[in-house]
């Protein structure tokens, strides 16, 4: 295990990008040599493009990056997702075929679960996948679909069997997004921004090497999937930043940023902006105001709390150590801070707080934080179904009784859509 | 070590959980809460010829093992636990605290052995009848005479003041007023002059003493007039060692209060499997290992020296007061009209955890001083 100690990996790290990272690369040209070294995805198998790192050394490897400004492979978005779930769940074809492009940024991703009669229940999807002559046809609707304007491919749930119970009648495929049978339309959100869409299926069609794991096993794939997400809920927020240094390469990215990337250029807002609380409590002489004071205080002492759990599980994590319950908070925590920022920054900004635009209070970033936090509570699971998971998978407390996991799904009561 | 503990500190903690388990039941803390003293000498002299635990944190040099926060806080989280009756507090960290930062080596050389072994139970005597926790608010005045000096004045809320060996006294020079011209004394319990009564208070747990100096004869420790600083710092400790304190209670109302929603059936199920009670049990989980994030932070901002190891000290002193006190008020809530009752232990915690909130300040007190902090 010698080769895996921290200072090794940072000095083969340091070496590996000191020899070859040149800011004028073309972004996939440099991602292709990040792909092909491992150093692009250091924890990923060294059968697909990895270095089998343990998770724990990978900040020592992006601090490395950091350190000499090299640019990463694309790791923002859903297809961060669909290369966790790929990984676990695919077969070589889809390894093939889909993790290169993921990693350069080629090819974007969309999650295809949630439905308009089924949000937190997401096993209650009703798109149906039939077999017909060689091909799968897919008929249904889907919701809150970020970036699905913009996706090549989509990580779809369908329901294959009414005959079976709820969660054994769910499969699980890819889907090409550039057909005629997927149509797209952006919702607009309370914020203004247009990142997730109502996405249509109407006879799309999956061709059968594209199912992921067998018929029926789709509710555990997109169990996987879920997980990733909950995980990554934190990472969201810093990822729509680029590098302001000269050079092919960070051009490219600014670029990539500025389209691929845009459905995520509000995501820091709706974390609730806790880095501008203490400028802003000096700009706007809040500070020396004893009650709002108080109410800073409150929100540095639970984000500062938040970020020290992080810490604390992620040094279990490192260590190999079991992870306590402080692993599963994270999503919860990040609501409570979101929301207790709006207010203290509502407080701090007073009648200015409602200003939009040019001249407004940072340029109507803190009107943007109060319209966008909402989303933190309820996107990738809402805060009820957070709790839930918690109380049922980290305190093993009794589930509730079930009233429709019993019998063929198709004698399960749901919306009526259409 | 702000994130994580070591093996030897997890094995520790576990030898020391065993023990406590076995040594300190609610039946014990219900003996001793109904005595006057609070505590009883034979259970201490066991636990710490034992254990050591008043040892821990005391320099090898005066007779102590020479752990750091780190270690001493794994104690008194588990103390808080099991809602212990000692005057572990009062001794190793407000005494002995009081005598590392102030005392001269002669001084240190003179007592802390005597904490250390166990036989000396020692307290520090700082608030007053306003029940305030800044030195510069001291009234109690100390007037040299002879070698030495005479106190006049009161002390109040003075945790264990009424059964220690060794009482450390912060006093004034009269006339002088602020930070300036405080001084620590040391004062033996039996001292003439000395009146000491146990106050009434709601909790049980922890008994504090009021004080009354006519005249009594005190020994100057450290520096007169320079006490201000290490005391002050005396206090920085004390809250970051109560912090641990409350975390380690908290977290087993959140267990107890976890077991019985389980053990509870109505309606034909068990009541943990309503949402309205898993959620309020997830809430309480995650305050409470919030609490525990900053508590661990703040013990190990001590032993690294961290230029704001106050404001890290005052953050989680108020995040624990909260914490407590509400994961208290969930427990008697889940727990019912049994949680009300007596008998039921839920009230022990509950307390505690008041008696907790307030003492050296509570989360009003210690947001402001971390914004005081942060915004110099």
């Amino acid at each position: 295990m010698s080769e895996n100690t921290e200072a090794q990996v940072r000095a083969e790290c340091r070496a590996w990008l000191e020899a070859n990272w040149n800011p004028e690369y073309g972004l996939v040209e440099w991602r292709t040599k990040l792909i092909e070294s491992g150093w692009g995805a250091p924890h990923w198998p060294k059968a697909w493009y990895g270095r089998d790192l343990s998770t724990g050394l990978v900040p020592v490897v992006e601090e490395e990056f950091q350190r000499i400004g090299a640019v990463g492979v694309a790791k923002a978005g859903i297809r961060v997702l669909a290369a966790a779930t790929i990984l676990a769940h695919g077969t070589d074809m889809h390894k093939e075929k889909f993790l290169r492009r993921i990693l350069t940024g080629e090819d974007t991703w969309c999650q295809l679960f949630s439905e308009p009669g089924s949000g937190s229940d997401v096993a209650g999807a009703v798109t149906r996948a039939e077999m017909k002559g060689n091909q799968w046809i897919v008929n249904g609707q889907k919701v809150w679909t970020t970036s699905a304007h913009k996706a090549h491919w989509g990580l779809l749930l369908a329901r294959t069997d009414w005959d079976k119970r709820k969660h054994k009648g769910l499969s699980y495929f890819i889907i090409d997004m550039k057909q005629p049978g997927v149509t797209v339309q952006p919702l607009r959100q309370m914020n203004g921004h247009a990142s997730f869409n109502q996405v249509f299926l109407t006879d799309a069609t999956v061709q059968p090497e594209f199912l992921v794991a067998e018929v029926g096993d789709g509710w555990a794939v997109t169990t996987t999937t879920l997980m990733h997400e909950r995980r990554g809920a934190d990472a969201l927020r810093s990822w729509a930043r680029g590098s302001t240094r000269p050079g092919k390469v960070y051009d490219e990215e600014r670029a990539e940023i500025e389209t691929t990337m845009e459905p995520y250029k509000w995501y820091p807002q709706r974390a609730g902006r806790v880095d501008l609380i203490m400028p802003r409590a000096r700009e706007t002489g809040s500070i020396d105001d004893p009650v709002v004071r108080q109410e800073i205080a409150k929100l540095l002492c639970m984000s500062k709390a938040a970020e020290w759990t992080a810490r604390r599980a992620r040094t279990a994590q490192e260590q190999g150590r079991p992870q306590g319950p402080e692993g599963s908070l994270g999503k919860l925590i990040s609501s409570h801070v979101a929301r207790a920022s709006a207010r203290v920054h509502t407080q701090m900004s007073g009648a200015n707080a409602l200003l939009t635009g040019a001249g407004s209070p940072m340029d109507g970033v803190i009107a943007e934080i109060l319209v966008s936090v909402p989303a933190t509570s309820i996107a990738g699971g809402t805060d009820e179904i957070q709790r839930n998971i918690i109380a049922e998978r980290v305190l093993g407390l009794p589930k509730e009784p079930s009233v429709d996991s019993d019998k063929p799904y198709r004698d399960v009561p749901r919306n009526i859509v259409g | 070590m702000k994130f994580s503990f070591s093996s030897e500190q997890d094995e520790f903690r576990t030898n020391l959980r065993r023990f406590l388990t076995d040594r300190s039941p609610t039946k014990e803390v219900r003996r001793l809460m109904e005595t006057d003293a609070g505590w009883d000498r034979d259970a201490w002299r066991a636990m710490n010829q034992e254990l050591g635990l008043t040892a821990v944190r005391i320099p090898e040099e005066y007779g102590g093992h020479g752990f750091g926060f780190g270690e001493l806080c794994i104690v008194l989280e588990e103390m808080g636990r099991a809602c212990m009756c000692a005057p572990y507090f009062a001794t190793t960290v407000l005494a002995a605290g009081a005598i590392l930062n102030a005392g001269t080596d002669a001084q240190k050389q003179a007592l802390l052995p005597g904490i250390a072994a166990g036989d000396t139970i020692a307290t520090l005597a700082s608030a007053e009848d306003n029940g305030r926790w800044d030195g510069a608010s001291t009234t109690l005045t100390a007037t040299p005479s002879g070698s030495g000096y005479t106190l006049n004045g009161h002390k109040s809320f003075v945790i264990d003041g009424h059964t220690a060996d060794l009482i450390v006294v912060l006093a004034r020079a009269p006339g002088s007023s602020g930070d300036s011209g405080l001084s620590f004394f040391t004062v033996s319990g039996d001292a003439a002059g000395l009146t000491r009564s146990v106050l009434n208070t709601m909790d049980p747990t922890r008994k504090m003493a009021r004080l009354t100096f006519d005249g009594v004869e005190a020994t100057l420790l450290g520096e007169a007039g320079g006490a201000a600083e290490p005391f002050a710092r005396t206090m920085t400790e004390a809250v970051v060692c109560l912090s641990n304190e409350m975390v380690g209670g908290a977290a087993r109302l959140r267990e107890d209060s976890t077991a019985y929603a389980v053990m509870r059936v109505q309606f034909g199920r068990s009541i943990a499997s309503f949402q309205s009670m898993k959620h309020k049990l997830a809430d309480m989980l995650l305050e409470v290992e919030l609490a525990k994030s900053t508590a661990y932070f703040a013990a190990a901002a001590l032993d690294d020296g961290d230029a704001d190891a106050a404001a890290s000290a005052s953050l989680t002193k108020a995040l624990a007061s909260d914490t407590y006190m509400q994961t208290a008020v969930h427990a008697v809530q889940i727990h019912g009209g049994i949680g009300f009752t007596w008998d039921n232990d839920t009230h022990l915690w509950f307390k505690r955890a008041k008696s907790s909130e307030v003492l050296f300040g509570d989360a009003h007190l210690h947001r402001e001083l971390m914004m005081r902090n942060w915004a110099a």
